[in-house]
């Protein structure tokens, strides 16, 4: 088993080594002539505008939370479906009733809404519009 | 100091470094990115310890899924960047005073501790061994956890929904 995570760390370790060189190598070929443009943070070709450090939709944080309980769900299973098969019937069953009692939790959830996406009104994005205007009038 | 040592050291090193960074830098959202960094390491330990479900458990769901409901919970925040954390020293006698306990406690703890070492063997994974308890002993445990996740997933999503 240790020799299985050993084949990991030597692909991680390797993988770190391959990142580090490339862009070292990189650094010592390409010349450096950076330029206010260039340093521009790129976002398809647009101009960016504002800070990014925006608030984000609670809908994130309700798909994140359903995530992590199914999440730990599956974990629970992956020993259950390793070995029901040699214990029958009653091995089924153990399992069956778990995943009927997480079914409700779904279903429930379906019911209510929360899997949906586009429920609540998205609030509108607030621009300053007059520090817009004096940006766009300095440039 | 043989190969696994060295491995060992390694990982408490990216363990305890990114620790420190997490409980010492002033950006809430770069003390949660090192905390990948600190619960990687700790998964890397499990390893070393021969509880291969258990890093996987650590990975998949401390890395994968708790990590992201706390970027998320730290991006809900309103104003983030005008937060102020504060990580100065406060109380220094109270937290003097609780370190030292700790730390007497911890080395008495390390001291007494009749640590018992089995030679390294090459085991086979825990996974198997791990369902066959689930399914003898601990079936009632296994339905109890899922009607407890049930009654987590209900709650909380009926609470974030207000």
């Amino acid at each position: 088993m240790l020799t299985e995570f050993g084949k990991i760390f030597v692909f991680i370790l390797v993988a770190i080594f391959f990142v580090t060189v490339s862009v070292f190598v990189a650094k010592l070929l390409r010349p450096s002539r950076p330029t206010y443009e260039k340093q521009l943070t790129y976002e398809c070709g647009e101009d960016t505008i504002g800070s990014p450090w925006v608030q984000f939709n609670i809908r994130f944080y309700v798909v994140a939370l359903i995530f992590l309980i199914f999440d730990v769900e599956i974990v629970l299973l992956i020993p259950w479906a390793y070995v029901y098969k040699t214990f029958g019937i009653g091995g089924y069953l153990v399992g069956a009733i778990f995943l009927i009692l997480l079914g409700l939790g779904m279903a429930y959830e379906w019911r209510k809404g929360d899997l949906e996406w586009s429920r609540p009104p998205l609030p509108k994005l607030k621009v300053n519009k007059k520090k817009l205007f004096q940006i766009e009038k300095s440039e | 100091m043989t190969v696994y040592d060295i491995i060992f050291y390694l990982f408490a090193l990216i363990t305890v470094g990114s620790a420190f960074f997490v409980v010492t830098l002033r950006n809430i959202v770069y003390s949660a990115f090192f905390l990948l960094f600190t619960l990687f390491g700790v998964a890397g330990l499990f390893v070393l310890l021969s509880a291969d479900f258990i890093a996987v458990v650590q990975l998949v769901i401390y890395v994968g899924a708790i990590l992201v409901l706390l970027l998320f919970g730290v991006m809900l925040t309103h104003n983030i960047t005008q937060v102020q954390i504060k990580t100065g020293t406060l109380q220094i006698i109270p937290s003097a005073i609780a370190v030292l306990i700790l730390a007497f406690s911890l080395i008495k703890i390390f001291l007494n501790t009749n640590w018992k070492t089995v030679p390294l063997t090459v085991q086979s994974s825990s996974v198997e061994g791990l369902g066959v308890l689930l399914l003898n002993q601990y079936s009632v445990v296994f339905e109890l956890i899922g009607i407890l996740l049930l009654i987590a997933l209900i709650g909380a999503a009926s609470m974030a929904r207000r």
